[in-house]
């Protein structure tokens, strides 16, 4: 059986999701490197190939034109998009920036336009088509893996 | 000579997205920036208009990794605005919880990032099974991290954003099933610690530049949240200080080129803390890792994971005394002072992060509401201190590589690149916390 092809992407968040994950790893690591080809997870290595995903995550909410870009391109690339926590999911709390009063988007719209961000900040779906989605600030390792399962069993059938 | 341009984007295995610019003109490196690759998500404009009890879990959103020490300061900060004393059993839950994220997080710090570079491998899962040494590392990696797991989700509730500590107390109490299991889960990682902490004696990676170093250094036990800030140099700041060391020392430099210290860069960290306290480690640990301890006090960076893997040691035997000697019943939260809520104040609050000393400071304006507050991270402290240091490697490599080839050679920038994040990792930024902190490539962008 070929392994399932992983990507993990973290755009504007905390990365608690993928400290979650890692937890998760303390677990559940045997099957997954039987199971799993993490293909482009930084957090675990340093030699990442971005050619093409059976299961894309994409942790974060969207902060930039250049990361709505990549994230679509992600989305080409993937069989199956997850949307992973909460910022990915609803935008928030990365997007706090869109319920900012009048007097506090004074203090930040410098900086906003400096780096070139997004007016406002947007959730994966605003982008991309969102095949699943794991909520939660940070995600519940148990709803996680249920939603893994579910998907590994739709990907190979025969595991 | 060598002129060249060197850039590292999207830095691997280290929290958060960060980036590296080197200018190397005549074979001498003229510039380096260590710049964060995230975007701001403003979170102490967000802490405006908020009453005080969102504060620490809103402040621990700022980071994954470190939420529960963002947790612990905040609450440190919002009941030193509050006027609350903590009872004494709070405090060990603090402590314990503590310990805890420093187990967690320099696991995955050590043997996830750090450990492949020793081995040669690109990823801690890329280890052997068959071979028997990598086969007990990579059982001893996540057997540690998942104590460390265990003992934060008991104490605090979850090891990512906390959810039972809490501005005067906690909201549940860990019960002795729990305890118990906890005391057995970190009695069993103990010799796989010892073996953690003898493969970062022996690694092969040394970079020695003489610095400055400062960590809140408590009186009496090694920990991460009471104590004196101490430097290198001798100096010392009582909790009384605190506030004026922020706002006169610590937080008029960061808006100039990065944190200084008298002018000079310093470093914050398990290798500072280690230096200054290192007498102050608990008993077993001095005496389980006694060889390891006589390299301390060091300016070698890469001592900074061996004493992340002292102070897993150390937060081990402390847990295991705490959970042994104390039961914990349930107590409300201790309240402010009368009105003291519906007052202005300003509260600090400094503790030991796993990547060194964090403040936050919090302005309350009445009615318990926030009107604003400033969080000092430890990555941004490290930065100036993270740039000289590469600037010198680098320095050291293209000086090596002009004296072994001839002019013409080409230099291998994949070495340099691989060196450069190797030291990087041994400082253990994070990116994430960094990200609304780091200014230098912000100005430089204007």
């Amino acid at each position: 059986m070929d392994k399932i092809k992983i990507g993990w992407f973290s755009y504007s968040c905390c990365e608690d999701n993928t400290v979650v994950m890692t937890e998760v790893l303390n677990d559940h690591w045997q099957e997954w490197k039987k199971l799993f080809d993490f293909r482009h997870v930084r957090v675990l290595k340093s030699k990442n190939i971005f050619d093409e995903f059976d299961i894309a995550f994409i942790e974060g909410a969207v902060a930039s034109p250049e990361q709505e870009e990549e994230i679509k391109d992600i989305r080409n690339r993937s069989k199956k998009l997850v949307a992973i926590g909460s910022c990915a999911v609803v935008g928030l709390p990365a997007g706090q920036r869109n319920t900012f009063t009048p007097e506090q988007n004074q203090h930040i719209n410098f900086l906003v336009a400096r780096f070139g961000a997004l007016p406002q900040v947007k959730k994966v779906s605003d982008i991309v088509k969102v095949d699943v989605e794991v909520p939660g600030c940070p995600m519940s390792p148990e709803v996680f893996l249920e939603k893994v399962n579910a998907l590994v069993a739709e990907l190979r059938p025969a595991v | 000579m060598h002129t060249f341009d060197l850039s590292l984007e999207h830095m691997t295995k280290m929290e958060g997205n960060a980036n590296l610019s080197l200018k190397i003109v005549d074979g001498k490196v003229t510039d380096v920036k260590f710049s964060v690759k995230e975007y701001k998500r403003f979170f102490t404009e967000a802490m405006k208009g908020k009453n005080i009890v969102a504060i620490p879990q809103h402040l621990a959103r700022i980071c994954g990794t470190c939420s529960n020490s963002h947790i612990m300061c905040s609450i440190e900060a919002c009941e030193n605005a509050l006027g609350i004393t903590p009872t004494t059993q709070t405090k060990i839950l603090r402590a314990l919880m503590m310990h805890g994220l420093m187990i967690r997080d320099h696991a995955l710090h050590l043997y996830l990032f750090s450990m492949p570079d020793i081995f040669g491998k690109d990823a801690f899962l890329d280890f052997d099974e068959n071979d028997p040494a990598q086969h007990q590392i990579l059982h001893d990696g996540f057997d540690v991290k998942s104590a460390g797991n265990f003992l934060a989700t008991l104490i605090a509730g979850r090891s990512v954003h906390a959810t039972l500590p809490t501005i005067g107390g906690f909201l549940k109490f860990p019960d002795q099933t729990g305890m118990d299991e906890a005391i057995q889960k970190l009695q069993n990682i103990r010799p796989a610690v010892l073996r953690l902490i003898e493969i970062f004696k022996n690694a092969p990676f040394h970079f020695d530049r003489k610095t400055k170093y400062m960590a809140l250094v408590p009186d009496d036990t090694f920990g991460y949240i009471n104590g004196n800030i101490v430097t290198s140099s001798g100096e010392k700041y009582g909790e009384k200080d605190f506030r004026t060391h922020l706002e006169s020392t610590v937080l008029p430099y960061s808006q100039a080129v990065g944190y200084t210290y008298k002018d000079e860069g310093y470093m914050v960290g398990a290798l500072p803390r280690v230096n200054l306290a290192k007498d102050k480690l608990h008993p077993k640990t001095k005496e389980s890792a006694a060889e390891a301890l006589s390299l301390f006090p060091s300016t070698d960076i890469f001592y900074n994971n061996l004493a992340q893997a002292i102070e897993i040691l150390h937060s081990v035997d402390e847990s295991i005394d705490i959970l042994s000697k104390n039961k914990f019943v349930p107590e409300p939260l201790v309240k402010p002072l009368s009105d003291s809520a519906a007052v202005s104040a300003v509260g600090v609050g400094v503790i030991e992060a796993p990547r060194g000393t964090l403040y936050h400071k919090v302005i309350l304006g009445g009615d318990a509401k926030v009107v604003g507050g400033e969080v000092v991270v430890p990555t941004g402290q490290n930065q100036i201190n993270i740039e000289r240091d590469i600037g010198v490697l680098v320095q050291k490599l293209i000086d090596e590589s002009n004296s072994t080839a001839s002019d013409a050679a080409p230099l291998d920038k994949a070495k340099i690149g691989f060196e450069i994040e190797k030291l990087i990792r041994a400082y253990d930024p994070c990116m994430s916390c960094a990200a609304h902190f780091l200014k230098v490539e912000w100005e430089e962008n204007l």
